[in-house]
């Protein structure tokens, strides 16, 4: 179930180099799954716009606030005409949003211990999952990465929830130095998860996926692709799985995606699709389209 | 009420969804028993992956877009997306196309037409020889008169009377000779326009589509109302609201059919129909309309 309204911006604020916008989104909030989105339409509700393709954000928080329901919290990084409107939106503003979209991450029966990955805002999509593993009883260990700090989303909430956390930057700048696909079997090892959810970049969930298999854990990938209508419509997000059945099949990534067992993604063939689109797509935890 | 009549049938409402803009999914946004019809996505005989990434990119009031036509092929479409249209009680006009073949060789139309005029579910169907990139993804095309004749006359044929063909004719210099001679070869309706003739930013070649082309369906579809006004004219491209529908039913269309806007703003095209309802003709101050 998901809906289609004008959202209005109840707050935003900057954090490092991202923009926080809390929206009253009628609707939205109350449907809301661990990885799900919701996408953002570029332009005054009700007037032409030259952007005519949806911007996918991870939905980070969702919080009751009297008088307004359940509002939806985003994270936008304005690297793009669209990301940068969206970050430029002032308070009472309004847009147009679709949500909640996407298949979300399957949570497990049992207690079992569980890793988190993610990178740069696709740790955004983590928090909601994080908590939601926290009150089953799941043993919660995290690895957060970005390539500097000003990209590290707040993780305070986060660590409430965690037995133990890594912190890696590309440049060092908090915690150790280096990316989250080099850490990721070691962390994996100690943390003994039987589940590893990841939100990251193709590099890093190709690792994931690689380092649950090793070491004979599952893995839930929340893939992050440029997503042109993000309902399922145009075909734009070919996902290449391998389905069930043993047969290779390309599957819409804002549908049976953005979350998929990381056993059943082709990497290779997801990665060299990625590494032809110029931009940052391969590279950050960006659940975006043109940004 | 608004209802039409194109091609002998009789449609609850002018406003149509195009061929590879909607399917189940808008169904949430846009109820689909509300549309005159829903055109789905082109089908061919056999089943076709379609292209590389990027397939759909965000241009000025537009989507530049080379899907390569993926579809399950006949079969898969019989089994899966045509009852779940019918189930959701759409009108469904199924786009088809043949593939490019060597003399001697088969295209599949004519299985197409047989096994899906036969079916109770299907209103119509639409051929598709617009695509502007049908030569590069191996896909019949038809320019010249003669040329439409034959692959019209060839679907025609394989259809029971009471399922119209129509004929989807690109907006481009000849498209009035294309239209008559779909006529004469036995087309119920002509759909003018399609996307425009465009590349990809990496070259390949590629369709413009939305609101950018809005002006070029309304010169074609001009001429061939004008030049052929007993013929129904069904228009396609560019439509981002209800006073381009009313612009182009002015013009002589019957229906118009929304496409990229629906991917823009999924309760577009159900929007637009309601609207379209209560005022069907265009007011004085948006007369030469579409602004
Ligand atoms: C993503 C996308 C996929 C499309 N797929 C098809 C298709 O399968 N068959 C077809 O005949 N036209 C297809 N079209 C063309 C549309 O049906 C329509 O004719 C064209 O986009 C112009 O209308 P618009 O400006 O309202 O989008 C597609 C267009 C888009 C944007
Ligand atoms: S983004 Fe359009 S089908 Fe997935």
């Amino acid at each position: 179930m998901s809906v289609h309204v004008t959202a209005e911006v109840l707050m935003t604020k900057r954090i490092g180099a991202h923009q926080h916008l809390t929206l009253v989104a009628p609707g939205v909030g109350e449907l809301v799954r661990p990885g799900s989105f919701l996408a953002a339409s570029i332009g005054r509700p009700g007037e032409a716009t030259a952007h005519l393709a949806r911007r996918p954000l991870w939905i980070h928080k969702v919080q009751p606030m009297a008088g307004y329901g359940a509002t939806v919290q985003v994270v936008v990084e304005p690297v793009g005409p669209g990301t940068r409107w969206l970050a430029g939106l002032a308070v009472g503003d309004r847009l147009d949003v679709t949500g909640p979209l996407g298949r979300p991450f399957a949570l497990p029966r049992e207690p079992v211990a569980t890793l988190l990955v993610g990178e740069a805002h696709g740790v955004a999509a983590l928090q909601l999952l994080a908590e939601r593993l926290h009150e089953r009883g799941c043993p919660v260990s995290l690895l957060l990465g970005a390539p500097d700090e000003a990209r590290l989303l707040p993780d305070l909430e986060l660590r409430r929830t965690a037995r133990s956390v890594v912190v890696v930057t590309a440049d060092g700048s908090v915690g150790q130095r280096g990316d989250v696909a080099d850490l990721v079997g070691e962390t994996l090892r100690r943390s003994e998860a039987q589940v590893v959810y990841a939100a990251a970049g193709l590099p890093a969930l190709h690792a994931v996926a690689r380092a649950a298999e090793e070491h004979g854990a599952w893995s839930q990938t929340a893939v992050a692709m440029p997503l042109p209508c993000a309902t399922g419509l145009c075909q734009g997000c070919p996902l290449p799985v391998v389905a069930e059945d043993g047969v290779q099949r390309t599957v819409r990534g804002c549908v049976e995606g953005p979350v998929v067992r990381g056993d059943r993604v082709r990497w290779d063939d997801l990665r060299a699709q990625a590494a032809a689109v110029p931009g940052p797509v391969g590279s950050a935890g960006r659940a975006g389209t043109r940004p | 009420m608004s209802a039409v009549r194109v091609s002998g049938l009789s449609l609850r409402s002018p406003v149509l969804v195009a061929a590879g803009c909607g399917g189940r999914e808008l169904h949430a946004w846009s109820p689909l028993d509300a549309l005159g019809a829903v055109v789905t996505r082109t089908v061919t005989l056999d089943a076709r992956p379609g292209a590389r990434w990027p397939r759909v990119v965000e241009s000025p009031a537009g989507l530049l877009h080379a899907t390569g036509r993926p579809n399950p092929g006949l079969e898969g479409f019989l089994a899966g997306e045509l009852p779940e249209l019918v189930r959701l009680g759409a009108r469904v006009v199924v786009s088809v196309a043949g593939v490019a073949a060597l003399p001697g060789q088969s295209d599949g139309l004519v299985p197409l037409a047989r096994r899906l005029g036969a079916l109770p579910g299907v209103a119509a169907l639409e051929l598709d020889l617009a695509t502007p990139e049908a030569a590069h993804q191996g896909l019949l095309s038809a320019e010249e008169p003669h040329a439409v004749a034959l692959a019209v006359g060839a679907v025609v044929r394989e259809l029971p009377p009471g399922v119209p063909l129509w004929a989807k004719l690109p907006g481009r210099p000849g498209v009035v000779a294309a239209a008559r001679a779909a006529a004469e070869a036995g087309a119920g309706a002509v759909v003018v326009g399609g996307a425009v003739p465009a590349a990809l930013p990496d070259g390949r070649p590629c369709g413009l589509s939305g609101p950018a082309i809005g002006g070029v369906t309304r010169r074609w579809v001009r001429e061939v109302c004008d030049a052929l006004p007993a013929l129904d004219v069904v228009a396609s491209g560019g439509v981002a609201g209800v006073d381009d529908v009313r612009a182009l039913r002015a013009l002589g269309a019957v229906a118009v059919q929304v496409g990229s806007v629906a991917l823009h703003d999924p309760a577009a095209p159900g929007r637009i129909a309601a609207e379209l309802a209560v005022r069907p003709s265009p007011s004085p101050d948006s007369r030469g309309g579409a602004a």
